[in-house]
């Protein structure tokens, strides 16, 4: 690890000063569950980080008339621990649970999840977010297994690490951005970006932001779960996962939101499927063909073609999860 | 054993299982890090609240017993405690936050020493698997562990009987099928998990006196 000045900051605007606006030169510090890795392989080597974990505002649930505010760092234990998130939030439950490890959910935070680096083994070993080399993607000519089926036809190929991704995008919720001119909110789904060049990063925030809140809208009548297919029960990232949200009518489905994570370089909707979903009751045969609809536009890779069948089944599950129970 | 020790510059780097690669890579960066520290731009966009990259003060509370310390900002938990206060028991292996060798418990929650910064641990209770041997009677994790062959090469012991601890302090009375799931934050290499899994029951059962699930 690079030798770095450390400052703990208690207020947003102490901590946005000592950011910069320009990447590589300051790191927001969490539950530091990724960042400690990123800079013991000298993939981060900044000048500062800035712990924010002093600073109060930060923490906190809190259900407010437009929903739920999660303060950034709010740790994965205490999400799975509020009462108000278990009530209605089951799918943001599911994602939490999905991280195995009670040392990390101890540690890691719900604004860092958003946050953390892809895991794409090529950017981890040094090669960069694009994993270009001369001009050819290491990705796509090399051990692909784990990369993107879909956004994956420009240079970016690796997959969002996100737990909360997929879920908060289904639910429409959004973040709170704050930076040097003030702040501004976005929402989640708009959060998380494709980069096109080596200099642009998978997510909106500006290197002098801090992720503040995470705000997810009133889902009484929205039906949502979250399905994880994994190798192995212990820590480790999903393969591929399904976040729904569906807003019921009855017994029939009045609109839906279905994300996908750990296929593309941002959670990925599939629009196809939440079209076709509309309107319909989830019968065996609906929630069937919704699958099959989720892979539309699959462009797999070499070697994970595999995904694509694994999108069906998460997608199913989920649903199936989320139908109201007889 | 709670002597602090002058920090070099070549201890204040990852100290253990130093490859000779590894070494040159670290000391031609540090080289490095001294010119960032000094260079004018750093030094104009300082602003007094930043400690270090040089040695700060840093005081732990580890089982107990303060101990003042002059650490680099970068220096793990999981080093501090290993290579400036001689507490071997957490065990350095991955150092990436992945096989809980390390864990140790901050304010009574298991957490990876290796993942968080020694300064960020200022102020709060860090208990290590030391602390369990301090008083005449060995905590019935240690005795439940020897009974039940809860261990192999023992590598990873220290860190499961700390997430042990944790666990059985918020589930005194737990099930064998809650025990299976809760560990999905150690890996122990030799696979002795079925003894690992009885030994913790065992210490459950004896803490309570004989549990629900005997």
């Amino acid at each position: 690890m690079q030798a770095f000045a450390y400052a703990s900051p208690t207020s947003i605007q102490e901590a946005v000063a000592l950011l910069s606006d320009r990447w590589g030169v300051a790191d927001v510090l969490a539950g530091g569950t990724d960042l400690l890795s990123l800079l013991k392989d000298y993939i981060h080597t900044p000048q500062r980080v800035v712990n924010i974990k002093n600073i109060k505002e930060l923490g906190g649930i809190r259900k407010t008339a437009a929903g739920l505010r999660i303060g950034a760092t709010v740790t994965l234990a205490e999400l799975l621990a509020s009462s108000e998130v278990r009530a209605e939030y089951p799918s943001l439950i599911q994602a939490a649970q999905g991280v195995k490890s009670p040392q990390i959910r101890n540690m890691g935070t719900v604004g860092g999840d958003l946050c953390q680096r892809p895991r794409c083994w090529y950017f981890r070993q040094g090669f960069g977010l694009l994993a270009m080399k001369d001009g050819r993607s290491l990705v796509r000519e090399g051990d692909n297994r784990y990369h993107a089926i879909f956004g994956n036809q420009g240079p970016a190929c690796f997959v969002s690490a996100s737990s909360f991704g997929p879920p908060l995008v289904a639910l429409n919720a959004r973040v709170k951005l704050v930076g040097p001119k003030g702040e501004r909110e976005l929402p989640v789904e708009k959060f998380f970006v494709i980069p096109q060049s080596e200099s642009e990063r998978e997510i909106a925030l500006r290197p002098d932001e801090i992720l503040t809140e995470i705000l997810v809208p009133p889902a009484t009548n929205v039906r949502n779960a979250t399905y994880e297919v994994r190798q192995r029960e212990t820590l480790d990232w999903p393969l591929v996962t399904a976040s729904v949200a569906l807003t019921m009518k009855g017994t029939a489905v009045a609109s839906a939101r279905i994300v996908l994570g750990h296929v593309a370089p941002i959670p990925w909707r599939a629009t196809e499927a939440e079209k076709l979903l509309a309107g319909k009751g989830l019968t065996a045969a609906v929630i069937q063909k919704v699958a099959e609809a989720a892979t539309t536009g699959a462009t797999p890779l070499s070697k994970n073609a595999y995904k694509v069948q694994l999108v069906r089944v998460a997608v199913r599950r989920a649903l199936e999860a989320a139908r109201p129970k007889a | 054993m709670s002597t602090p020790k002058k920090p070099t510059e070549a201890k204040a780097k990852p100290g253990e299982g130093v490859s000779r690669r590894g070494f040159i890579r670290d000391v031609g960066l540090g080289t490095g890090a001294v010119g960032v520290a000094l260079s004018p731009t750093a030094a104009l966009c300082a602003p007094p609240a930043l400690a270090g990259p040089g040695p700060v003060p840093v005081t732990l509370t580890v089982n107990g017993k303060q101990h003042k310390l002059e650490l680099e900002p970068r220096v793990t938990l999981l080093d501090a405690l290993r290579n400036y206060l001689d507490y071997t028991g957490a065990k350095r292996v991955c150092d990436r936050g992945t096989c809980g060798a390390c864990t140790v418990l901050l304010d009574g929650k298991a957490v990876y020493a290796c993942n968080i910064l020694a300064i960020e641990a200022q102020g709060k209770n860090i208990q290590t698997v030391e602390g369990l041997a301090l008083s005449p009677e060995p905590d019935p994790l240690i005795r439940a562990f020897v009974n039940n062959d809860g261990l192999q090469c023992g590598f990873c012991t220290p860190g499961f009987v700390m997430a042990a601890k944790a666990f059985l302090a918020e589930n005194p009375n737990p099930t064998l099928d809650q025990i299976k799931r809760a560990f999905g934050g150690n890996l122990c290499r030799c696979g002795s998990y079925n003894g690992i899994r009885r030994a913790i029951l065992e210490a459950a059962k004896s803490a309570q006196g004989g549990g629900k699930n005997a």
